[in-house]
């Protein structure tokens, strides 16, 4: 501790330079854990998605409904307990920038299937009871207001025009990977006013032993590979992996990108310790001449970089962190539950240690051996 | 009783192709309690006998004995600690470090002791005090002039209470009358609080201020001059004794 003035003296010597590595630091470690949450975020979402829960989707494409009489069938088939089904709405509120899931869901048998969505039970049953209500997170709370008993009109994208509901229910997610801003109300509702182009866009059964789910889902694939709507059937989890492996690419693109901010940090941070050893030659030469030891000389310079590192490295996994929060990001739709982990905080502060070992090593053993006299000669 | 003991010290340092002697078999001793000058041309090999006596350099050959350590044969880590003890050294260009503030600078080689922050404030200002810069202490080294920085180097030199004050051209940059005063605090230093000083210099009128003045030449020892009265020298089959 009685070193440390020393070392903020340094630090303090060329403000500019320090303020501008630091934030250069910082900057890295922003991104680096702000483009690992993404993937960390995809990667979440198929964690905790269950592997008794299985999905039926149209084989040719996600996008393509699948016939209602499908239900009663494959309620049918051995393991499965239970049916339901969805379908996206794709609708929007207001000038739509505040992007949110909307779902057409069979209210009970959906809600059933769900429990992590969990709603108090005189606001389920309310729900239950109207067409026209409507069960939403408690993201879409914070972001619009919107409370129990209010009317709110969306505007349909896939199924043109105003589509008006009232909103019966408030839901929280067991778990905030599940995302707490989605819009659900009745299948029935959009079926009455499109009944001749809704049908189920997938389905999501139950099943009694999840070491059943090949079989069950080669049973239904088989069932209905000749028909006009072939289906694709698996887990959810699996569905999920599915999901989070189309971002593959993305997921590599994001971490190269983290992964060079931080190299390019790194070669900054260590040109500007080396820069800083540089101009301090005579100094270091004096504080040996005192009785400073190479060690204590090495000793200090790693603790100048390791100021500067982690300095930064509080503030870009700082604002990685609050900023979601602060801005509402994770509450975007496509990202549900979009937070720093543990385990990003702690890459990204391991990543300053190495960052202080790899800029500050050199210039630190280059003082620590630095040969006192040809130093003091070159200053007389 | 000799303070510090050259023995047979050769020194020769590699400038590009050629090797160059600075001394061969340099034996001479320097008293507890005496004040040295040591004169010569540039390249005599004044400042190398300063470096070796502190540690900073190795001789080629030969023995560096201070207060009894052998210091040519200890190893850099025990060098830095015995050092910090044991030498004050002030350089012709001060050297303080810009950074910190006078109080700051003469405090560094505390930092290296076990004395808490209390003791180091008390020991600083009383080194502050004896050079005359209590006032100064919050100064950094641009706010002051040269003869106030290298007065603070001076006390940095002493903070410790080495036994040893290594001086190399301490008024080369000085006016006449701030090196008046550097000189009139190294007399005291060593008259009243008996330290042993070895000072390099070119000027004559800082060598009056010792009490022995060695010449040196090309690394020979030409001459020995006592300057005070009580003073007094003695060669003993090439050994140059200071007293």
């Amino acid at each position: 501790m009685k070193f440390l003035p020393l070392v903020l003296a340094n630090l303090k010597r060329h403000k500019l330079r320090t303020i501008l590595t630091t934030s250069s630091v910082a900057l890295a470690l922003f991104l680096f854990a702000s483009l690992r949450t993404v993937t960390t975020t995809l990667n979440a979402g198929s964690q905790v998605s269950s592997a008794s829960r299985m999905i039926v989707q149209n084989a040719t494409a996600f996008v393509i409904p699948l016939p209602m009489s499908y239900a009663g069938r494959l309620q049918n088939i051995p393991h499965v307990e239970s049916v339901t089904w969805a379908n996206w709405f794709g609708g929007k509120y207001g000038d739509g920038k505040r992007f949110f899931a909307t779902f057409a869901i069979d209210p009970e048998s959906y809600l059933k299937m769900y429990p992590e969505i969990q709603v108090a039970e005189d606001q389920k049953q309310a729900f239950l009871r109207e067409r026209s209500a409507a069960v939403i997170g408690e993201g879409l709370v914070r972001s619009f207001g919107w409370k129990v008993g209010d009317n709110v009109t969306l505007q349909g994208t896939i199924f043109p025009g105003d589509w008006t509901f009232t909103i019966r229910g408030i839901y929280h997610p067991t778990l905030k990977e599940y995302g707490d801003d989605s819009f659900m109300f009745h299948y029935d509702y959009l079926y009455e006013r499109e009944p001749d182009r809704v049908t189920p866009g997938w389905f999501i059964m139950k099943i009694d032993d999840p070491n059943a789910a090949p079989s069950v889902a080669k049973t239904i694939d088989d069932q209905f590979r000749n028909s006009t709507a072939p289906t694709k059937s698996g887990t959810e989890k699996a569905f999920a992996a599915g999901f989070a492996s189309m971002w593959g690419n993305v997921k590599l693109l994001m971490t190269t990108i983290g992964m060079a901010g931080v190299i390019e940090i790194l070669l900054v941070t260590a040109n500007a310790m080396m820069m800083s050893q540089r101009e301090r030659t005579s100094e270091v030469a004096v504080m040996k001449t005192v009785g400073f030891s190479d060690g204590r000389v090495f000793s200090l310079i790693i603790i100048e970089a390791a100021v500067i590192a982690l300095t930064g490295a509080v503030l870009g996994l700082g604002a990685a962190t609050l900023l979601p929060i602060v801005t509402g990001f994770g509450e975007g739709g496509f990202l549900p539950g979009f937070h720093v982990t543990g385990g990003t905080l702690l890459v990204g502060v391991s990543v300053a240690v190495l960052l202080t070992a790899a800029s500050g090593v050199v210039p630190a053993w280059q003082a620590a051996k630095l040969p006192v006299v040809q130093a003091l000669r070159r200053v007389e | 009783m000799a303070l510090v003991e050259i023995r047979n010290v050769h020194k020769s340092f590699k400038r590009e192709a050629q090797t160059v002697d600075v001394y061969s078999g340099l034996t001479i001793d320097f008293e507890e309690g005496s004040y040295t000058a040591l004169m010569g041309p540039s390249g005599s090999g004044k400042s190398t006998l300063l470096n070796l006596v502190a540690g900073l350099d190795r001789p080629t050959s030969g023995v560096v004995r201070v207060a009894g350590a052998e210091v040519s044969a200890m190893k850099p880590a025990q060098l830095a600690d015995w050092r910090s003890r044991t030498i004050g050294f002030v350089f012709q260009s001060y050297n303080l470090l810009p950074v910190l503030t006078a109080q700051q600078n003469v405090e560094l080689p505390l930092l290296l002791t076990h004395l808490n922050k209390k003791e180091r404030a008390e020991r600083t200002a009383i080194a502050l005090g004896v050079v005359g810069l209590t006032d100064r202490m919050d100064h950094f080294p641009r706010q002051l002039s040269g003869g106030q920085e290298q007065r603070v180097a001076i006390a940095r030199a002493i903070v410790a209470d080495p036994t040893l004050i290594l001086l190399d051209e301490p008024t080369g940059q000085l006016d006449a009358k701030s090196s008046d005063e550097v000189l009139e605090l190294l007399r005291r230093l060593n008259e009243e609080f008996h330290k042993t000083i070895m000072i390099v210099t070119h000027d004559a009128k800082a060598a009056d201020k010792a009490t022995t003045v060695l010449h040196l030449e090309k690394g020979t020892l030409l001459e020995r001059e006592a300057v005070s009265a009580d003073a007094n020298l003695e060669a003993n089959d090439g050994v140059g004794v200071a007293r």
